[in-house]
């Protein structure tokens, strides 16, 4: 390479006449970093986010929950006679399965967003702030909280409507919403780690679902695995989907027994401390 | 060595040696660089010449394989977290979240700085209007211009006044009147004292705005100076012949490339051949090897190389498709 100068300074800026026309940038303040702020408060802005997303973009709702919507009735009022004697029945059975597929299917959705970011150059600005380097992923998951409350109680309320009774009253269901949102921490990785590793939003969403459609159909969110073949009935009893599912349906009727629980968890946690490490290294590749 | 301290705290950006490869790709092959505090500084190199590798590492966004480099004092391998105090980046490609409102996306920005929701609107506010984006401030960043984008984009790298500001190609795709703008507002963000790393691919772009250009190619640096010692140093002129026959231009270049030694360069019409030429003797020479062969000049010239020859004659190509002639160029130069 070529070092033409010793003297650098007659440059052709210097010597122009300064410019005029826009006032506005020479008036700007200047404005000195604040104090840094803590991981939490990153975090809440980028809940914030997420939330501005659902007032823009409405459309997302629907996607989160027409599928689980069109399930339940469906399932309900085609299948549930015929599979447990009467819908009213059924639609017992059926429903704390649906809020486990509901939040299993909507991580595919934060995924995608994730690529989305990626493809935008967003994640390159959070990255280049002086802000805690996993904020970015800490706020996707806060957003996908709220996603899966927002969905969850939507699912729950037409359930409601739909004569569903949780017999463990309000605190069993609370404590229900506290497993949907453990087990969409744990399946959230599975995304995120997608999100990172594909370039397209679409890819992310086609795999995702060719993943997931098999795992909650092969489990015991819709029938009762007793009816299926041996084979079958083995892998659905395995299946965490199911796990997830039969204590679920514990919590809400007030069944639950902390082996169901134990056994509830084990794919979120598993999930989480695998996954989360395997984020970290990915994204300081990227 | 005298003020090699004073030197040193004069420096925005020092680089030395950085590399960065993906698998068997060199992207950035060991470059370094030296940007004084307040300055433009602009990298020219044509596509997949590695300035957004480059940028990206002292963006603190990418880790180089090898080399070092300090901005704004702070090193970018030990103290990323320091440098990100002092520097915003505005990407190739438009950072903001499309379906945030302008003005949302400066506030989530601010309060990811840290500022209280009262600061940072305020703040946010300041900026669009100094950006004339009020009128836009409440829709969707995704029905925006391209330009409006770009203002916006570099708008959210001044929400805190940066020490150095990264602009990855900051006019690719504008218009030309969105384009001055920008350059207007490059221009002003450095009269109020921020450095500015650019990028372009564009030589009058290099030109207007920078103090001084980096030509890289291929991973490496090529050149550097201002725009006019680039100039100098690729030869006193240009020498611009017209041919009647098209049919002969290839022979006619072979003939002028063999007595000036430069690569000829074609304009796209056909019929016009220019090269660089330093030296009198040898221009007049060629000149008349062209006549007493036969050739039907219908004009020939001598003028002052435009960047684009300077760029033609550093790199070998126009689009740098051939790096050993590039390499050649660049010893040849070095
Ligand atoms: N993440 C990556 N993975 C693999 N290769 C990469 C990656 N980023 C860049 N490269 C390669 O490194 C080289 C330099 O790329 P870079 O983006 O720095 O060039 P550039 O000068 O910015 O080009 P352009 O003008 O097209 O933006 C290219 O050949 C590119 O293919
Ligand atoms: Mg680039």
């Amino acid at each position: 390479m070529t070092d033409l100068t010793a003297d650098a300074s007659a440059s052709p800026r210097t010597a122009s006449a300064p410019e005029t026309g826009t006032p506005g940038i020479a008036a700007l303040r200047r404005v000195p970093p604040p104090t840094p702020p803590g991981p939490l408060s990153n975090a809440l802005v980028f809940g914030w986010r997420a939330i501005l997303k659902f007032r823009h973009v409405p459309e997302q709702l629907f996607d989160l929950v027409m599928t689980p919507i069109m399930f339940t009735l469906l399932f309900t009022f085609v299948f549930g006679g015929a599979l447990a004697g009467s819908t009213g029945d059924y639609l017992q059975y059926f429903l704390p399965g649906i809020l486990v597929q509901t939040v299993v299917f909507n991580s595919v959705y934060s995924g995608m967003g994730l690529s989305t970011d990626f493809q935008k150059g967003l994640f390159d600005r959070f990255r280049t702030l002086p802000i805690w380097s996993l904020a970015p992923f800490a706020g996707l998951m806060v957003g996908d909280l709220l996603r899966h409350l927002i969905a969850g109680g939507i699912i729950l309320g037409i359930g409601l409507i739909l004569g569903y009774r949780p017999d463990a009253g309000l605190f069993g269901t609370l404590a229900a919403f506290a497993m949907l949102l453990t087990i969409g921490f744990g399946m959230g990785w599975v995304f995120i780690v997608l999100g990172l590793l594909v370039r397209t939003p679409m890819t992310v969403m086609t795999l995702g679902f060719t993943i997931l459609f098999p795992v909650t159909f092969a489990s015991n969110i819709m029938v009762d695995p007793a009816t299926m073949p041996g084979w079958l009935r083995s892998f659905v009893e395995v299946n965490p989907v199911s796990l997830m599912t039969t204590s679920l349906r514990g919590l809400m009727s007030g069944t639950a027994s902390l082996s169901q629980i134990g056994l509830a968890l084990i794919a979120p946690v598993v999930l989480t401390l695998t996954l989360a490490p395997v984020v970290l290294w990915l994204y300081r590749l990227r | 060595m005298p003020n090699v301290e004073n030197e040193r705290t004069n420096l925005a950006i020092q680089a030395r040696g950085l590399v960065r490869r993906y698998g068997d790709m060199t992207a950035v092959a060991g470059i370094d660089l030296d940007v004084r505090r307040g300055m433009i500084f602009a990298v020219l190199g044509p596509n997949g010449a590695g300035k957004t590798t480059l940028l990206r590492m002292l963006a603190t966004l990418t880790s180089p394989d090898a080399g070092t480099a300090t901005v704004m004092g702070h090193d970018i391998a030990t103290a990323p977290e320091k440098v990100r105090f002092s520097i915003a980046m505005t990407g190739q490609f438009a950072s903001l979240d499309e379906d945030l409102t302008g003005r949302e996306n400066l506030v989530m920005l601010a309060r990811l700085w840290g500022f209280r929701s009262g600061t940072a609107r305020a703040r946010a506010d300041e900026l669009l209007i100094a950006f004339e984006l009020s009128a836009a401030a409440r829709k969707q960043v995704k029905d925006y211009s391209g330009g409006m984008r770009r203002r916006l984009d570099i708008a959210a790298s001044l929400i805190v006044t940066p020490g150095v500001l990264f602009l990855d190609e900051p006019t690719t795709g504008l218009d030309p009147s969105a384009r001055q703008g920008v350059w207007r507002l490059i221009r002003q963000l450095a009269a109020s004292g921020v450095t500015v790393l650019l990028t372009t691919q564009y030589l009058e772009e290099a030109d207007q705005l920078a103090d001084r250009i980096a030509v890289i190619d291929h991973g490496r640096k090529i050149a550097e100076g201002t725009s006019r010692e680039l100039k100098a140093a690729t030869g006193s002129g240009v020498l611009h012949v017209s041919l009647a026959d098209s049919g002969q231009i290839e022979a006619a270049a072979d003939l002028l490339s063999a007595h000036l030694g430069s690569v000829v360069q074609r304009s796209p019409e056909g019929a016009e051949l220019s090269v660089l030429a330093g030296d009198a003797a040898a221009t007049n020479a060629a000149v008349t090897a062209l006549i007493t062969e036969g050739f039907a000049l219908t004009d020939f010239r001598m003028g002052a190389p435009s960047l684009d020859e300077v760029f033609f004659a550093l790199t070998g190509t126009p689009d740098a498709s051939a790096p050993d002639a590039e390499t050649e160029k660049a010893k040849a130069l070095a």
